[in-house]
This record gives structure tokens, sequence and C-alpha cells, in this order.
């Protein structure tokens, strides 16, 4: 026996990445995270309604500085990110390996496509307003503009089985466009969603705008879809039964919900309809004043 | 009902030597048993993990609102923003009218008048800071003008602060003396002695300092006016809470505690609350006896009366704001 496998090997226990903090969850329970075989990986933390809660106002908090930060801002802390995940790619061609049953290629490209897709996102910060805002042509002597605004604290239910192109997908375009998320990550495969955490708390995403819960999804996402400080909520990773119930509890303060079909095709071009379900549009009139004998007041 | 005995007769005949002369008074307030930081510490914070839960969190929370103080203290406070706190006080969740009164709204004495009126025939008692807020560095004189006319323009209670400066440098009849003439000056007010416990500097002093404004009078022991770095503490209104308790055991005058500034969520407030009926007792488990010196705590109160009603978590988007 050589003396590396004389070493017992440390268990990692995770822990819940909350206002920009790692604390366990407040209940105090773990459970048990395996790769696809069923061998055990780590431990991850069984998140409750109180940890919820408290993401929720971590996420409020950090939605004034984040939607307020500048859109060039925003794309330069989220290529930040991407080039950390970058550093740490091969940590994640092994995790998702494990989580998902792949091939050492095959996870490794999924990890690429990940990351490709976050530099994707992060391009789309100070575009975004252009495409979907602009001058709208009135009939009156008005300046009619148009300007998307960030919904505010998103609740995002990551899909079940890719555990980070999937998780990437579904949260880079809600914080791209200055909203902030609350991210309850895949139940059986959270761990690349956890090491993303280790990765946002160490680039420039201020501390708040990224939550991510791990535990039971029937657990905290009905809590989620209830609270009355939750603006948005989008249930990929919700099985049809579980997502009509949050539908019903979310309708009460008339969330905006994201219901799309599965199955889910994460390698396919996304388009901007995930990056364009949690905006809303504000629209300013601004008189221009009469209109002169020479046309315009200008 | 029995006659409860008032603290505005200053000190009982058992203790009315004590104050007879500087040295005597000097000698009693530091004759009081040592306070024990550590101990002192440890044991606010053990009663801060009570777990209060379901109906037993219901009555706390709607006692923690019916003992609020409901304080606007800014240089910038306008007649507009006191008559918008006075209808809170009022009613402070308009969706519903379960939520209990709070016991007062705490203003300075120039906007006493604008509360008096939008707060009569509701039972909301009005509070007027006084005597040279926050600082109590003024004449004694100018200190009881301003406590004039704060009653004259109809507050109910009186918020005083003490005369730190002397306290620290010993001149406790002075600190005394003062206390009495504001005392006279607003008989028939209630008067609250606030002593700035975050620039007392020891628990010892706080001690001190809490004898010293019950016997010269106070019927409430406020600990801090929330202008400075540390405000109300469980630690330190421990240490007004042993005081009340002490001062009622030895006297039988009951006198009650405010702490203020610095608490700002539900829990914080019911944490409170397991202090005082631990250390007290129940019978200062009243808003006669017992008082929040708050503003944002309400708001959180209140959201956590939605949580218990409906289930759901409410969020700042359905309570006012201030």
């Amino acid at each position: 026996m050589t003396q590396a496998d004389a070493r017992l090997s440390v268990l990692k226990t995770y822990k819940l990445y909350v206002g920009g903090k790692f604390p366990r969850s407040e209940s105090g329970r773990v459970y048990e995270v395996t790769d696809a075989k069923g061998r055990w990986l780590a431990n991850a933390p069984r998140a409750s309604r109180k940890d919820a809660r408290d993401a929720v106002v971590a996420a409020r908090k950090a939605v004034a500085g984040w939607s307020g930060a500048t859109a060039y801002n925003r794309g330069q802390v989220l290529y930040r990110v991407a080039e950390m995940l970058q550093g740490r790619r091969e940590q994640y061609v092994a995790e998702v390996a494990d989580a998902e049953g792949l091939s050492k290629a095959r996870s490794a490209a999924q990890v690429d496509a990940a990351i490709d897709r976050w530099v994707w996102y992060a391009g789309w910060t100070d575009k975004v307003a252009q495409v979907v805002g602009g001058g709208n042509p009135v009939a009156g002597p008005y300046f009619n503009l148009s300007a998307p605004e960030p919904t505010g604290v998103v609740a995002v239910v990551a899909p079940q089985e890719s555990a980070l192109l999937g998780l990437v997908s579904v949260l880079a375009p809600v914080i791209a466009t200055g909203n902030a998320a609350v991210v309850v990550a895949a139940e059986e495969r959270p761990l690349p969603a956890l090491t993303l955490a280790e990765v946002l708390a160490t680039s420039d995403v201020p501390g708040g705008v990224v939550n991510v819960l791990s535990g039971r999804t029937a657990e905290i996402a009905p809590t989620l879809a209830a609270h009355q400080d939750v603006n948005a909520i989008d249930l990929t990773g919700a099985d049809a039964e579980l997502a009509r119930e949050l539908e019903v509890a979310a309708a009460d303060n008339l969330k905006r919900v994201l219901r799309p079909e599965p199955p889910y095709d994460w390698t396919a071009d996304p388009g901007t309809g995930r990056l364009t379900a949690f905006l809303e549009t504000k629209t300013v009139w601004h008189p221009t004043g009469g209109l002169g004998v020479s046309g315009s007041a200008y | 009902m029995p006659r409860i005995p008032t603290a505005a007769a200053g000190p009982p005949a058992s203790l009315a030597d004590v104050t007879a002369s500087d040295a005597a008074l000097r000698r009693f307030l530091h004759g009081l048993p040592g306070v024990d930081p550590v101990g002192l510490e440890a044991r606010a914070a053990a009663l801060g993990t009570r777990s209060i839960k379901t109906t037993a969190k219901a009555y706390a929370l709607d006692l923690a609102v019916s003992m609020i103080d409901l304080t606007t203290l800014e240089g910038s406070d306008t007649p507009g923003k006191v008559r918008a706190l006075c209808a809170k006080a009022r009613t402070p969740d308009p969706t519903d009218r379960t939520a209990p009164a709070v016991a007062a709204v705490c203003v300075y004495p120039d906007l006493a008048a604008v509360a008096a009126e939008s707060l009569a025939g509701s039972g909301v008692k009005v509070a007027s800071v006084a005597t040279a807020f926050p600082s109590g560095r003024a004449a004694p004189e100018v200190k009881l003008a301003d406590t004039r006319a704060a009653l004259a323009a109809g507050a109910d209670e009186i918020d005083m602060v003490i005369d730190r400066g002397a306290f620290l440098a010993g001149r406790y009849l002075e600190v005394y003396e003062q206390i009495r003439a504001v005392r006279q000056a607003a008989a028939g007010a209630r008067l609250k002695v606030i002593f700035e416990t975050g620039e007392l500097s020891t628990y010892d002093n706080i001690r001190r300092a809490s004898w010293l404004g019950m016997l010269a009078g106070a019927d409430f022991i406020k600990t801090s006016t929330g202008k400075v770095g540390v405000n109300a503490t469980p630690a330190n209104t421990l240490v007004l809470l042993e005081a009340v308790r002490d001062y009622r055991a030895a006297t039988g005058v009951q006198v009650g505690v405010k702490p203020a500034g610095g608490i700002r969520t539900a829990k914080d407030a019911v944490k409170f609350l397991v202090l005082v009926n631990e250390t007290a007792g129940d019978d200062w488990l009243d808003n006669r006896w017992f008082r929040f010196g708050a503003s944002s705590l309400l708001n959180d109160l209140l959201m956590q009366r939605q949580k218990l009603r409906t289930g759901r978590y409410s969020g700042p988007d359905y309570v006012t704001v201030d």
C-alpha cells in the first residue's frame, strides 16, 4: 500500500450560499449526495423554509445595487465569473462526470458549453435594452420611450438533470438583466451548483445577487412560490405535479411565472426567451412642446 | 385594583437619607453590587435562545406592537411626516384591523402639538423628548423650558436625557437634582429618563444610573437615545430590568423600562419580552411598564403577523414606507 492510499480521504460537507456568505442550513440538516453509480460523494446542506426566507431577504437587499449598476459593469462582472469558471474547469469536469454519469470527454463538452453560455449572456447585458426597448411612434407631440427593467427577486428551480449547463442556462439570463436570484439546486445533483456559489463568491458578483439553496425541491420551492416578496419564479426544474402546485401558490401576489415545456435541450441555441422573461417594460411619455410653424419645437 | 405607589413622590422614606448629600449618594450608588459582565451577557444570550412559537408567538407579536413608542427624531421631520406616523400608530396594519394600536408616538417638542392633534381620542399617547435631546448639553433653565414647551404642546410623556458629563465626572447629586427639577416641571406627565447606556462605558455605571433615575422619581428608565453607536442591547436592558425588580422589592414602587434604538426585528423584540418575563416578571408585560423605542420594528412585527395569519412570508411591499 502506498502512502497516498493509506491517507483517509476528506469528504466535503458543502454549505448554502446566502447573501454572499456560506451558512449551514438553519435546520442543521445535511443529506448524502451520491454519484450516478450510488457512491457517496459528499454531504450537501438540506435547506429549510427559513433558509429560503433568509435567501429572499438577502436577494431583496441586493436588488437595488445590482439593478442600479450599469449594464456594462454587469457584463464585466459576469465575464469575470466566466474567467473563474474556466480556472476551475478540471474540477467541474470531474463533478459533472460524477453527477451525470458521463464520460470525461462528454462531461468536458458540457462544461465548455456552460462557460460559453455564461460568456454569451455576459455579452447580452448592455444589448438587451436596444432589442426589447426603444422609441415608439405615437400620434402626438411626445417622445415615447420604452425601456426594460428587471423584475426584481426571481426564484429559480434549477433543472434536475443537467447540473451545470442547465443551471447556467437558467441562472445567467436572470442576473444578466439585473434581477437577483434564489436558486434551488438540482436535488440529486447539487454539487456543481454549490461549487458555482464558491466561484461567484470569489468573483465580483455582489453578495445576495445569487443565493443557492440545496435540499428537497418539494420542500423549498413552495415557500418561495408563496413568498410575497418574490417577484417571479422559474419552474424549469419542477415536475408537472409540483409545477402546478407552485403556479397556484405564485398566483397570490401575481408573480411572473416561467413554465417551460420539457424535455429541455440545453445544447440548442438558447435564444433571448429566458433573457426577456423576467423584464418589465417602463414607458416614458415626454412632451416635446407644441409644434411651431417650422414643425418640431426642436 | 390595588393602588400602585407612583414614583413621582421621590425616594421613599426607607431611602430618603441616601440623597441627603453628594457623599451619601455616592456611597449608596457605589455600594450597589457590582455587575459581572461575562455572566450578564451570557444570561442575556441564553434567554435569547428561547423558542417562542404559534399562539405564544402571536401573543408576543401583538404585545410588542402595543408596546411600541413609534419614534421619529430627525432634523428633517415635518408636520406631514408626523401626521402620517400618527395615522400608522392608530391603525398599524390597515389590511388587518385586529392589529393593536401602538403605545405612543415619540417626537421632538416642536412637533408634539401636531402629534397631539392627530392622536386626539385614539388612546395613543404623545411622548416628547426634552431637555436638549439627545446630548443634554444645555443650561438647566433651558432644559426646563424645553420640558414645559413639550407639555404645553400636549405631550403626555416626557423623555428626558441625563447629563452624562456630570454623571461620568461623579457629580451624582447634580444629576439627581436635575432629574428632580424636570420631574417637578413635568408633574402629571409620565417621565422617562434616558441614560444613554452606550456612553456610560460600564455595566456598573448603568446600574448606578438606573438607581439614580429611580430615586429621583422616574416613571420609566430608558436605555438610549438611538443617536449613538451602541444603543439598546439585551445585556444593558437586563441591567435595567434587574434594577426595577430590585427597586420594587426594596420600596414597593414599580418603574417601567424602555429599551430604544437598534431593535429592528420581531425576533429581537420577542427576545426582549423573554428578558422582561424572566427578570422583572409578568407584571411588566404591559405597555404601561415596558416600551420599545423604535420605528422600523413595527413593519417587521406587522410582516410577521401577516405570515402567521396567511402562512406566506410577507414582504416590504405590504407595509407602509415611513
